[in-house]
């Protein structure tokens, strides 16, 4: 307890543009209103087509409504302010890097290659440095679920290096 | 007694039993991993349902949401994590017991509260289903909008953190159905030109991004983190002198759990803490609370698995999910072209009864499982998450990819799950984002109707009873956290 009212003091002390309450805020509004802007290029359904209303008035009511119920929590975060996270660790970021590096491994080489590849990484970043489980978890584990999948579900997974040595 | 033989169908075929077993198992499995539960298993497992028949597909998934909500209260006691987020408020108590070399008697208590609770919820759901159907008849488009306004109100207000972020997280949910070709006019909404957005975002992508992903990323940042482990001799069934002291205390928590569960809102996690509270309240020795009460599992853990039941009432006569997970149920039933409603009651009485029958029956497995396993099921929290993670992210990817073999599912998964970690960090529940997600269609199309009924009169909704009450309540639920902060406050 002492230390959540530790940590809002922390949070009042920062100019507000680097309190965490402001910049969620206006993310969410920026988005919203980036948003708002694009229901505007929808088209128009002419009057003996339309059904109740155009169908840029819905999204545009809950736009609308999210960016008053943020500017809300903004206000009651002024007089309550939310508590200062902890810096997030260099384990998060690298977890973040190896998705990244799926995306790509997956786009351009192989989608079985980019489970394997963000398995060993994450898996060695989180702290397994022995190669059996590296291998279990980078080769032997996706081989299953793959098997696994394409088996039972009769599934086809996307075309790439392995995949297609596989299924030729 | 026609529907008490339909009810006892599952007993009679082997494959469901067999569906059942293996259900009841990789709930139990589910639940205690920390992390993992119940929804994103229910969300893994969909595409395999696939090949099952639709009896066998939504008994697997109800039997994998009555035994892991149960499997959270064993890392609960034992690790002081739950398990599952039913289970916080079992650490309370369950953790201080075991650490008192007490760990049998407080999962003893946690299965046989958590078994009775699950029990008295399924006995809830074969009475008052069948009713909410029959009401059903009466409700329009315009009830149902205000149907699932209520919902939506209801899960801003007692659902878990600021009501306000709720809402947020409630609305974002909607807006993200409104995604793809709208399905009144076939006009494209929020595609960006992207071909595969005019069908819209799935469910699955998004559950599997804001449950596994999330977590995932939730855990690369406690990957230093020690648990202290209690050792586990034998469960042990619970004394006379347990009994006694705890038999109101389940049958209370028995019927909030019910109750909580029938409400639109967040199921067991809301359920658990309301009946651990009113047990700590109505008890002789509130003082004993958070030191080890056998009272405060008992509380916690029958409410808990007796939401499971009370969520499946509205899901089943409504088709408006009481929980995340029977969110997963209700993608289940439509996926196997089953239209949950009124007339499921009336046109496959056998189909509903085998699911009640289903539940009845996991819940009495988890509690032999439990009671004989649970030192085996304890042992899978040793799996270290550096191999776990790796290998859930595996299946989330496979699984997330099989439903339609879109690759763009994939990315979207991705996404959700660090919009999810982002969202939990700053206090947005996930949970009112999937029911969000689930109800959009059926608040925008009942909205867009009842204009059309209405001929783009808005006030004649205020002239439709039915719809006029829900409103109404809805207001009630809006002021509700109003209340309740300034109660608290004097």
């Amino acid at each position: 307890m002492k230390n959540v009212q530790k940590q809002k003091r922390a949070n009042k002390g920062l100019p507000f543009f680097f309190r965490d309450e402001f910049k969620v805020s206006f993310i969410i509004i920026l988005i919203s209103v980036a948003l708002l802007i694009t229901t505007f290029t929808f088209d128009i359904v002419p009057p003996i087509l339309n059904r109740g209303i155009q169908p840029a008035t819905f999204p545009k009511a809950l736009l609308v409504l999210i960016i008053v119920m943020t500017l809300l929590i903004y206000y009651s975060a002024t007089k309550n302010p939310w508590k200062v996270q902890n810096k997030l660790p260099k384990s998060f970021f690298l977890t973040l890097l190896s998705f990244l590096i799926f995306v790509v491994i997956s786009k351009t080489l192989d989608f079985f290659l980019a489970i394997s590849a963000l398995s060993v990484f994450v898996s060695y970043y989180w702290g397994e440095k022995r190669i059996i489980y590296l291998l279990l978890v980078g080769i032997i584990f996706p081989v299953i679920v793959f098997v696994f999948f394409e088996t039972i579900l009769g599934l086809r997974f996307p075309p790439g290096i392995i995949t297609n040595i596989y299924y030729s | 007694m026609d529907n008490l033989i339909l009810m006892m169908s599952p007993l009679l075929s082997s494959k469901l039993l067999l569906v059942l077993f293996f259900g009841t198992l990789f709930g139990l499995i589910l639940g205690v991993l920390p992390g993992l539960g119940p929804t994103t298993g229910g969300a893994l497992i969909l595409p395999f349902t696939m090949t099952l028949d639709p009896l066998s597909a939504i008994v697997l998934l109800t039997s994998i949401y009555c035994a892991g909500t149960y499997g959270g209260a064993i890392t609960a006691v034992l690790i002081n994590t739950p398990g599952t987020p039913a289970a916080a408020a079992t650490c309370l108590d369950g953790y201080p017991l075991a650490q008192k070399g007490e760990a049998g008697r407080a999962l003893g208590m946690a299965t046989v509260s958590s078994a009775v609770g699950g029990i008295f919820s399924v006995i809830i759901l074969v009475f008052f289903a069948p009713i909410l159907a029959q009401l059903a008849y009466e409700f329009g488009q315009p009830e149902y909008f205000a149907l699932a306004i209520f919902g939506l109100t209801m899960l801003a207000s007692i659902g878990e953190g600021s009501p306000i972020k709720n809402l947020i997280a409630g609305a974002f949910g909607i807006l993200i159905s409104t995604v793809g070709k709208d399905f009144m006019t076939s006009i494209d909404r929020f595609t960006f030109g992207i071909n595969e957005l005019t069908e819209g975002i799935g469910f699955i992508p998004v559950v599997v991004g804001l449950f596994a992903i999330s977590e995932m990323l939730t855990q690369s940042t406690l990957i230093n983190q020690v648990f202290n482990r209690v050792a586990l001799k034998a469960i042990k069934l619970p004394s006379k002198d347990d009994y006694k002291k705890t038999w109101k205390t389940i049958l209370r928590s028995s019927g909030i759990g019910s109750f909580i569960g029938v409400l639109p809102a967040e199921g067991g996690t809301v359920a658990s803490l309301i009946g651990y509270s009113e047990a700590k309240r109505f008890s002789k020795k509130p003082e004993e609370f958070g030191k080890g009460s056998i009272e405060g599992i008992a509380g916690a853990e029958a409410a808990n698995n007796a939401a499971t039941g009370g969520a499946m009432v509205p899901t089943l006569a409504l088709g408006i999910p009481g929980s995340a997970t029977t969110a997963v149920i209700l993608t289940g039933l439509i996926i196997h072209g089953v239209r949950p409603g009124p007339d499921l009651f009336r046109e496959q009485p056998d189909f509903l009864y085998g699911i009640f029958g289903a539940m009845l029956i996991a819940n009495v497995l988890f509690f032999i499982f439990g009671f004989f396993g649970a030192k085996i099921f304890a042992r899978i929290t040793l799996v270290p998450n550096k191999i776990l993670w790796p290998m859930i992210f595996a299946v989330s990817v496979c699984g997330t990819y099989s439903l339609n073999q879109s690759i763009i599912d994939v990315w979207i998964m991705l996404f959700f799950g660090v919009l999810g970690f982002f969202m939990r960090r700053y206090g947005f529940s996930v949970v009112p984002v999937i029911i969000g997600l689930i109800l959009g269609e059926l608040v925008e199309g009942t909205l867009r109707q009842s204009l059309v009924i209405f001929d783009g009169n808005w006030l004649m909704f205020f002239t439709r009873p039915i719809a006029l009450t829900f409103f109404i309540l809805s207001l009630i639920a809006l002021a509700f956290p109003l209340i309740r902060s300034k109660k608290f406050k004097k």
